[in-house]
């Protein structure tokens, strides 16, 4: 199994979403995150004074799928968030050892 | 403030027009303080927010108070040297009849002294924004008492009390730009010389938490200053109280305008805290002049005490005095352009016939105002920072750095502005609210 995990611009949530839904994805978790890229956050000024914002926000969605769809989901979400402008955020996998469903205490990839 | 009227031949009378217009107008320059306030609020970071708006309302308190007690006497009574009055019938207001009139105009002393007690309670509320997220609220409740006692009701009394040295000396201040503004702004800068930067100043991003706070305040604001400048000619039998109406409504605007335009220039974008920024430069240029400069010198107004007071507002960075919300940047800068520009553009046709410059007047009214400007200006500095250094050496005028940086209000007030967590959080100390305030008590047998 592989935890897949998308830090991107909170609007395109939906699209991600569906795109998701129409490759069979069952479920995922979304939080509201917050952090920057090489983009370094804007700029804003209050009386003159100008402030740095480096945090911007992001959300971040997490889905755990099976080996052999891995690679093809995170095409599927990098199509499904990117906007083409700066900060549309980064997407990776990482492996994962076990998952539990707590409900029925299934394993592995039943349990997804 | 106007001049007192003598008339000869018949002795004034009571108007009930007059009384019931500045009785309205005591009240819209009351909601300044409120508005003040929120204005303030708005402009601090959220751990501080419900101290701002303290500093402006135990103002209400305090000052009241003293006012009754001896503020009223020391201000308006009978003058001693061009210095202080005095009368012993105003102490506790207590030898006034209802129906006595003040002074050779229409309205009875208790009208009057209501007006002037809403004056007396902002002024030492606005010095509170220079202040902000750093000052023990004991320490300012006795500041605010201290500094009404020596310098507000003293200042007050030179500028409009019958016999005030700047009265006698023909200084024009309408409705305040000296004694509020100037005094206030003053004040901030001694206070904070004394009492020294935020922890972070000029480091950590110190950004408003609310700038639709700050616009709601300043609405209030510009809603409420129309009582503190047309009622201050205190009756509106000859239209100037009409012309200083008309003429803060037009400096307001004109500084707003130039506000946001030199910003666009300067930093690129039109803020909202700009606006709302140069609409207050605008209402406090035009307070000391409204009543002597036609409308079209009153856009002049506007337009200088916007471009002043934004740029003003950037020299606590380049000095390194922390006046957390420009009370120096526009108060000070914006009363000193106000009641300085007489000089030039007093018309001779409005409050008094004294001309300024650009109308033929020469130069000296402009000197008067000068010697008005610096002498409250100077004294309020000085006696300002001599009581927060004694208050300071006594009860202490700065929290603990730790409840600084923790926020003031949950150090001083016990309280929180807001609650984020949605779950009894928000800095409070218990997970849940306990079940007799948040959720009926179950009915125990005896």
């Amino acid at each position: 199994m592989k935890l897949i995990t998308a830090v991107v611009k909170p609007h395109r949530l939906d699209e991600i979403k569906e795109a998701l839904q129409a490759f069979g994805v069952h479920g995922l978790t979304v939080t509201e995150a917050s952090g920057y890229g090489r983009q370094r956050g804007h700029t804003e000024v209050y009386r003159g004074a100008e402030y740095t914002v480096d945090l911007v926000p992001k959300i971040r969605i997490e889905v755990l799928v099976e080996d052999d769809d891995a690679e093809q989901l995170l095409d599927v979400i990098v199509k499904a968030a990117r906007t083409g402008k700066i900060g549309d955020g980064k997407v990776w996998s990482v492996p994962v050892d076990t998952a539990v469903r707590v409900r029925t205490g299934e394993r592995g990839p039943d349990a997804l | 403030m106007a001049p007192a009227i003598t008339l000869a031949a018949d002795a004034p009378t009571l108007s009930a027009a007059n009384t019931g217009f500045m009785l309205i107008c005591s009240a819209l320059v009351l909601i300044m303080t409120p508005g003040l306030a929120f204005f303030y609020g708005g402009m601090v970071r959220v751990k501080s927010t419900l101290n701002m708006l303290m500093m402006s309302f135990i103002s209400m308190g305090i000052v009241t108070i003293l006012w009754v007690l001896y503020g009223f006497s020391l201000a308006f009574g009978t003058d001693s040297g061009g210095i202080i009055g005095w009368s012993s019938d105003y102490v506790g207001l207590s030898g006034i009849g209802i129906t006595q009139l003040w002074d050779g105009y229409t309205i009875p002393i208790y009208v009057f002294a209501v007006f002037q007690l809403m004056f007396a309670i902002i002024t030492p509320a606005l010095i509170s924004g220079a202040v902000a997220d750093r000052v023990k609220f004991t320490g300012w409740a006795l500041f605010v008492a201290l500094w009404a006692t020596v310098v507000y009701f003293p200042v007050a009394h030179w500028v409009w009390g019958a016999g005030g040295w700047a009265f006698e000396l023909g200084v024009i201040d309408f409705a305040g730009g000296t004694a509020v503004h100037i005094n206030a702004g003053a004040a901030a800068l001694g206070v904070i010389l004394v009492i020294g930067k935020r922890v972070g100043f000029k480091r950590d991003p110190m950004r408003p938490h609310s700038l639709p706070l700050v616009m709601l305040g300043a609405g209030l604001l510009w809603f409420g200053w129309f009582g503190f400048n047309a009622g201050s000619w205190l009756g509106n039998d000859d239209g100037v109280g009409a012309l200083m109406f008309i003429n803060t409504q037009i400096a307001t605007a004109a500084a707003m305008l130039a506000w946001l335009a030199y910003e666009k220039i300067r930093h690129g974008a039109f803020t909202t805290l700009g606006a709302a920024s140069g609409a207050v430069a605008g209402l406090v240029a035009i307070t000391p002049s409204g009543g002597a400069v036609s409308p079209l010198g009153a856009i002049a107004v506007g337009v200088v005490a916007g471009l002043l007071c934004a740029m003003a507002v950037g020299l606590k960075y380049k000095f390194g005095y922390d006046d957390s919300l420009d009370v120096v940047g526009v108060h000070l800068v914006g009363g000193v352009v106000g009641s300085l520009l007489i000089g030039f553009l007093a018309t001779g046709g409005g409050q008094s016939d004294v001309a300024g410059l650009f109308y033929g007047g020469g130069l000296d009214q402009f000197w008067k105002q000068c010697a008005g400007v610096f002498a409250v200006l100077a004294y309020s500095l000085v006696a300002s920072a001599v009581l927060a250094f004694l208050i300071d050496k006594t009860i202490g005028m700065r929290v603990s750095e730790d409840d600084e940086i923790a926020g003031i209000d949950q150090a001083e007030h016990a309280e929180t502005a807001y609650d984020f967590s949605g779950g009894g959080g928000g800095a409070s100390f218990s997970a849940a609210p306990s079940p007799a305030q948040g959720t009926p008590a179950k009915k125990v047998d005896a």
